[in-house]
């Protein structure tokens, strides 16, 4: 009886959400047309920014950009709170890491990708007002950069002292960016500085500045929980 | 969209689907695993063809690197097989 009326309740909402999006043609831009012209218009006309969906995350909606940092810093507080103990109590366990000898092969090719995945990342989020990606995007890549690292030596660790103060530097740039808009113009995170030519590095005002700082908080945030997940040991059931 | 392109969507529709199920039913859990990270593989494709390449990068990092090895290291931590 509870299983027909679950399926009958997941049918009738089936149905409605077919019948919205039946409406609306595969991939065509028909739901939100008004504002994407909007933003389509202005982001090139006024902000000199030519990725359009920069311009919407970092300067026309900034405010929930900052919202979701803080949502992202929040679970890495959580999980390090969490499983640090954890850590300190079994150090004398073997560690996840340190129970294999990686090969050589997967050691030089660690030491080799390195420097090419970290200088992928800062080109994503440096260039994140002129090309696809953004500071989420380049913190991401760099994490996985130090993922390798961490996979291939097992006694290669991360100073958490210098990745919180790196992390907590990177907010502080952030909001004092959006205060300084509060203090020269009327709202916060206000684009305050000369928007610049269009297609060029310097431009854009406060997008770069801000996505740089999206990008060391984002890499330090992620690499800081893959060191403590990485680094737990408990003792291993039997499979 | 031309024909050619029509026909590489529709096969990786069908791999999406397949690796999904998969997934599921798979009593191996580091397979399935893999399986999920197949299926944002898949889905990167569909948001670059969607135009949408700021998506793609973001599901390509996270959704292939670090959720299959945040998985990786949970299965580890416990058990390999489901009961």
């Amino acid at each position: 009886m509870k299983k027909l009326i679950s399926i009958i309740f997941l049918l009738y909402v089936a149905y409605h959400l077919f019948v919205i999006f039946y409406a609306v043609p595969f991939g065509s831009n028909e739901l939100a047309s008004k504002v994407g012209k909007f933003y389509l218009n202005h982001s090139p006309k006024d902000l000199n920014v030519s990725n359009t969906v920069t311009a919407v995350v970092v300067n026309f909606r900034g405010f929930d950009t900052l919202g979701e940092v803080t949502v992202l810093f929040l679970a890495s507080t959580g999980l390090g709170s969490i499983l640090f103990r954890r850590r300190e109590i079994h150090t004398k366990l073997s560690h996840l890491r340190s129970s294999v000898e990686t090969s050589e092969i997967i050691r030089v090719a660690g030491r080799i990708l390195f420097p090419l995945i970290i200088l992928l990342g800062v080109y994503v989020f440096v260039h994140g007002h002129l090309t696809p990606g953004g500071g989420f995007q380049g913190g991401v890549i760099i994490a996985t950069g130090f993922l390798l690292l961490l996979l291939a030596y097992r006694d290669f660790t991360i100073e958490h002292r210098i990745i919180t103060w790196i992390e907590s530097l990177a907010g502080i740039t952030f909001v004092g960016i959006g205060l300084i808009g509060i203090l020269l113009e009327k709202t916060f995170l206000e684009n305050f500085l000369g928007t610049g030519k269009l297609n060029e590095l310097l431009s854009g005002g406060i997008i770069p500045l801000i996505y740089i700082a999206i990008g060391f908080k984002v890499a330090a945030e992620l690499t800081g929980i893959l060191d403590t997940i990485l680094s737990i040991s408990v003792e291993k059931t039997e499979n | 969209m031309n024909t050619i392109l029509i026909i590489i969507v529709v096969i990786s529709a069908i791999l999406l689907i397949g690796a999904a199920v998969f997934a599921v039913h798979k009593r191996d859990l580091i397979i399935a695993t893999v399986a999920t990270s197949v299926i944002s593989l898949i889905l990167t494709f569909f948001y670059f063809i969607l135009q949408a390449p700021d998506v793609a990068l973001t599901e390509a990092a996270i959704g292939v690197a670090l959720t299959t090895i945040i998985f990786i290291v949970t299965i580890r931590n416990t058990k390999r097989f489901e009961d």
